[in-house]
């Protein structure tokens, strides 16, 4: 039963990647939402990113003191001027890691 | 005129730094399902069959809890059904490839990927085979998945809990959206998603991944029409 599952969950995942490339014609699409289309990642990413820092396992808000959000405004301003994913990914990690380890223990 | 193999690896190097948190993330997720009591192959088909991260980890997560299979399954194509709108922005790109090429390279269009090869093409769209460098960044981020994910499931999560390594998740993809800060209008789209995302958590089937986009497109709509 969970194989079927896990089955037809793949299928459908495969298809929400597969029906734009391959089954849809591109010009079906019109001049403004191509326009609208650009605006994808600044539409999409937020939604993995604002959950994973705001909400805890347990479905809970965090408190605004949360080492998360100091984590995720240390990379922010890494990442803005270095331009670089290591620099930004690390930075917020080490900042991170250094309030729950060296403040917090 | 860059090679196949030049944009190959020019994907493979432009995915590279986000292995930092996919590979951590693969190994708990891995870790995590069978904790969960499942069978370890089942577990790791999913990273062949699904090979879409978070929503291996729902569905399971769901299944122990006690959901039924069409309430996990439908979750895996809510969350997963962000590809739609990915897909839609690399057609253009990709209009020219074959109906079969079509049909194998949509299969590693992941996030991270989708995003680093639409910024390569946005800027190289003159490019005649662009498609390699989607390529480049979906085969890495596929050999990274399932060796990540396959050594959860053998040894059990060796990355300790206590450095909260699910938190470079939200960073690889800060990365990835931090250039756009510098324009206003990007700036309020992404605000209006990220508080969207919140408001609209506790929805079912997890579609406030799906809600929140639509909500931040309509407003990208309204912005385009103010600009004007």
């Amino acid at each position: 039963m969970t194989w079927l599952s896990i089955t037809i969950a793949g299928i459908l995942t495969y298809f929400t990647r597969m029906t734009m490339i391959a089954l849809v014609r591109r010009d079906l699409l019109g001049e403004k939402i191509k326009a609208v289309l650009a605006y994808v990642p600044s539409a999409v990413f937020p939604a993995i990113i604002f959950p994973a820092i705001f909400i805890n396992d347990y479905g809970a808000y965090i408190e605004m003191s949360d080492p998360k959000i100091f984590g995720a405004l240390v990379a922010i301003i890494v990442g803005y001027f270095s331009r670089n994913v290591i620099a930004t990914i690390f930075s917020g990690l080490l900042s991170y890691w250094i309030i729950i380890f060296v403040f917090l223990s | 005129m860059l090679s196949k193999k030049e944009l190959f690896s020019r994907g493979m190097f432009d995915i590279a730094p986000h292995m930092l948190s996919v590979i951590p993330f693969g190994i708990i997720c891995g870790a995590i399902g069978v904790d969960l009591g499942f069978n370890p192959y089942l577990v790791y088909a999913m990273s062949i069959i699904i090979f879409g991260g978070a929503s291996q980890i729902v569905f399971l997560q769901l299944l122990s809890g006690g959901a039924s299979s069409l309430v996990a399954v439908t979750s895996v194509g809510v969350i997963n059904s962000r590809h739609l709108l990915y897909g839609a922005v690399l057609s253009e790109y990709l209009e020219k490839l074959s109906f079969i090429r079509k049909l194998l390279i949509s299969y590693v269009v992941v996030d991270q990927g989708f995003a680093e090869s639409n910024k390569f093409f946005k800027k190289n769209k003159t490019e005649q085979f662009l498609h390699y460098h989607l390529l480049g960044t979906g085969i890495t981020m596929w050999v990274c998945w399932q060796i990540a994910t396959l050594s959860g499931i053998i040894l059990g999560s060796f990355v300790p809990e206590e450095l909260g390594l699910k938190f470079a998740i939200p960073l690889t993809f800060i990365a990835i959206v931090v250039q756009d800060l510098k324009k206003i209008d990007h700036v309020i789209v992404m605000l209006v998603c990220g508080i969207s995302s919140l408001l609209f958590f506790e929805a079912p089937f997890k579609s406030y991944i799906l809600i929140s986009p639509v909500i931040a497109l309509f407003v990208a709509a309204l912005l385009l029409r103010l600009k004007k």
